[in-house]
């Protein structure tokens, strides 16, 4: 805590001797800077006016919602059956891993439960749409950095994993596969042995980032100690994924509250986690966080078991009145959907809690006294999607 | 089975089972009642699944400082229901559900509140994690129309702030206490809120949903309700 008000204190003399000198001589006027919306290290369109004084940031604040769709108005008039193909977009580089809780709650309250083949497949995309969002996260954080390299690296084994994701769901963004009860199909011949290849793959782009970027003298010079947000300030702005583990603390959802319809008890895997909080601390969990997934689905992909992949459930779907919330480890972080229905064809109403929203609602503290080259890596370090903070 | 088996039918061996008792949920809901008093006005368990805690709107910041002290440290979200039945609801916007169904327009039904009970129309709702316990408990409010205050989480949570700024815009919830009150997506200058239920769904009304008609039986198939999967 001693660091958190010495670090306050320090912004808070910056920007008063910043105030001072604005006041005093018109020389070193305050400026405001707008970053986006249209902004390479924006993801999308988040507006974020900083305030400076020369390099230094007074003060940040995003400006979200050029993007907002209103989904949660939305949901209320789809059927449940139809919400799938809506929440695919939250998160648009890790499609399937979106429709995963939404369709738990919905089995949880009809009380249904997913074959265990379907739950296997199911796990093996999730991991799946990990591995092609993070991967993603590791080329464009190089890129906002300078490192290009990367950037094409990543784009170029990123394809194997969007491949297996196609010829399984037939969409490689979109999948909208996940069905309530199980999945719309079985897998095709032939994708064992192929995701298997496509696994190595990764792992080689693992070992490259590694030696490319993370382990990159610049790289480290542009990370470490930047960004700093200690574990209490994560934890009480929310923060989750990668973000918070960057910060020291054990807590994956995976391992820790699975819900039911996802088999991650069944896998022997490990959850990474960094004490620094920095920049680097962030990067550094996501690359090992993407190896482990490749490990995962290794081992998912060699216990599937047989039967059918959807459970028995009418063909028109109403779900009973009730309440859930369900949560998963998505791959920005703790994604839940609060689902309450009152026994009808569509939700009364769901509640969406993205991971993006609440990571970087902590932008204004975090940005606080950095200078603005760093803003970009902080902002990269913390990896939002702009269509998960608006919704 | 045959016929001549004597043992216990499986229902009734489901209806002797003895009903799951949640201990630790259970447990917070005693300490919780404890710390509050007559604060909790109402709470339900799923077991092993979740809590839900009902208090008073006056003792809502009190409630997450209570549970922030007894380790519920990560703020999850929060944000509101509006209990209204929707008077634009998807069956009742349709003409063509008329049509086909040769139903009657419907009259929206009573304010029903979910779990935990609820006496107003607007709920807020929140959610905190202890991730040493791995537990989840949700917090709810009521808010009478004519006064839709309640306090902020802001002093306790830094990552409420945010959210009651979206509660703001989208359900007219004023949270007071907050330190900055102002829209976060919306135009400052947009009118209503959004996710109430009485705000009509504009799209929806330009251009009526196909309803029923996208749920149609198939083709050779007889079944109305019932279907055996896909």
């Amino acid at each position: 805590m001693t660091d958190l008000s010495e670090r306050d204190q320090m912004a808070y003399i910056a920007a008063r001797a910043a105030d001072a000198r604005v006041n005093i001589d018109l020389e070193t006027e305050g400026m405001t800077l707008n970053l986006g919306p249209q902004h390479p290290a924006t993801h999308g369109t988040l507006r974020i006016v900083a305030k400076l004084d020369g390099e230094q940031i007074i003060s940040a604040e995003p400006i979200p919602g050029y993007m907002h769709r209103g989904y949660e108005k939305l949901t209320e008039v789809r059927t449940y059956p139809q919400i799938t193909a809506l929440v695919n977009r939250i998160d648009w580089l890790g499609s399937f891993a979106n429709e995963v809780p939404f369709i738990l709650a919905a089995e949880k309250l009809m009380d249904v439960e997913a074959p265990p083949r379907a739950q296997h497949i199911r796990t093996i995309l999730f991991e799946l749409a990990r591995i092609a969002n993070i991967s993603l996260f590791l080329g464009d954080f190089g890129l906002q950095l300078g490192a290009l390299t990367m950037g094409f690296y990543a784009f170029r084994d990123r394809e194997h994993v969007l491949n297996q994701i196609e010829s399984a769901t037939g969409g490689r963004f979109h999948p909208n596969f996940d069905r309530i009860g199980g999945l719309k199909d079985d897998l095709p011949k032939g994708w064992i042995a192929d995701t298997k290849r496509a696994m190595v793959k990764l792992r080689d782009l693992c070992d490259e980032t590694q030696t490319l970027m993370v382990g990159n003298e610049i790289f480290q010079a542009r990370t470490r100690g930047i960004g700093v947000i200690p574990a209490d300030v994560a934890l009480s702005y929310g923060l989750s994924g990668a973000n918070l583990r960057g910060s020291g603390v054990d807590w994956d959802l995976r391992r820790d509250a699975c819900p039911p319809g996802l088999v991650y008890d069944k896998v022997d895997w490990k959850v990474w986690t960094h004490p620094d909080g920095d920049c680097f601390a962030r990067t550094w969990v996501r690359l090992q966080e993407t190896r482990e997934a490749t490990l995962i689905v290794d081992q998912l992909l060699d216990s599937i078991p047989a039967g059918p992949v959807m459970a028995k459930v009418p063909r028109i779907i109403k779900v009973p009145a009730g309440e859930a919330y369900v949560e998963t480890e998505n791959p920005l972080g703790a994604m839940g959907y609060y689902v309450v229905s009152k026994g009808d064809l569509v939700p009364f109403r769901v509640k969406i809690r993205t991971p993006s929203f609440n990571n970087i609602s902590i932008v204004p503290w975090v940005a606080k006294g950095v200078y603005v080259p760093d803003l970009v890596a902080i902002l990269g370090s913390l990896y939002f999607i702009l269509g998960d903070i608006d919704r | 089975m045959s016929s001549a088996d004597t043992t216990v039918e499986p229902d009734a061996v489901e209806a002797a089972e003895v009903p799951v008792v949640d201990e630790r949920r259970e447990a917070l809901l005693a300490s919780l009642v404890e710390a509050l008093g007559d604060a909790v006005v109402g709470s339900h368990i799923r077991p092993l699944d979740d809590l839900w805690v009902r208090v008073d709107r006056e003792a809502w910041p009190t409630a997450a400082a209570t549970l922030k002290d007894m380790g519920f440290t990560f703020f999850d979200y929060l944000s509101a229901i509006d209990w209204l039945p929707s008077p634009y609801g998807r069956d009742m916007d349709a003409q063509e559900d008329l049509v086909v169904s040769g139903a009657e327009p419907k009259v929206p039904g009573p304010v029903e509140q979910g779990y935990a009970g609820g006496d107003t129309r607007f709920q807020v709702i929140g959610r905190l994690y202890s991730i040493p316990d791995a537990l989840g408990v949700h917090l709810k409010t009521d808010l009478p129309d004519d006064d839709l205050r309640v306090g902020s989480w802001t002093p306790h949570f830094r990552g409420a702030n945010w959210h009651e700024r979206e509660c703001f815009e989208m359900f007219g919830v004023e949270f007071t206490g907050h330190p900055n009150l102002v829209k976060l997506y919306l135009p400052a200058d947009f009118q209503g809120h959004p996710l109430r239920k009485d705000f009509p769904l504009l799209s929806r009304r330009v251009r009526p949903w196909p309803g029923i008609v996208d749920v149609e039986p198939m083709p050779g198939r007889d079944d109305n309700e019932e279907g055996d999967g896909e």
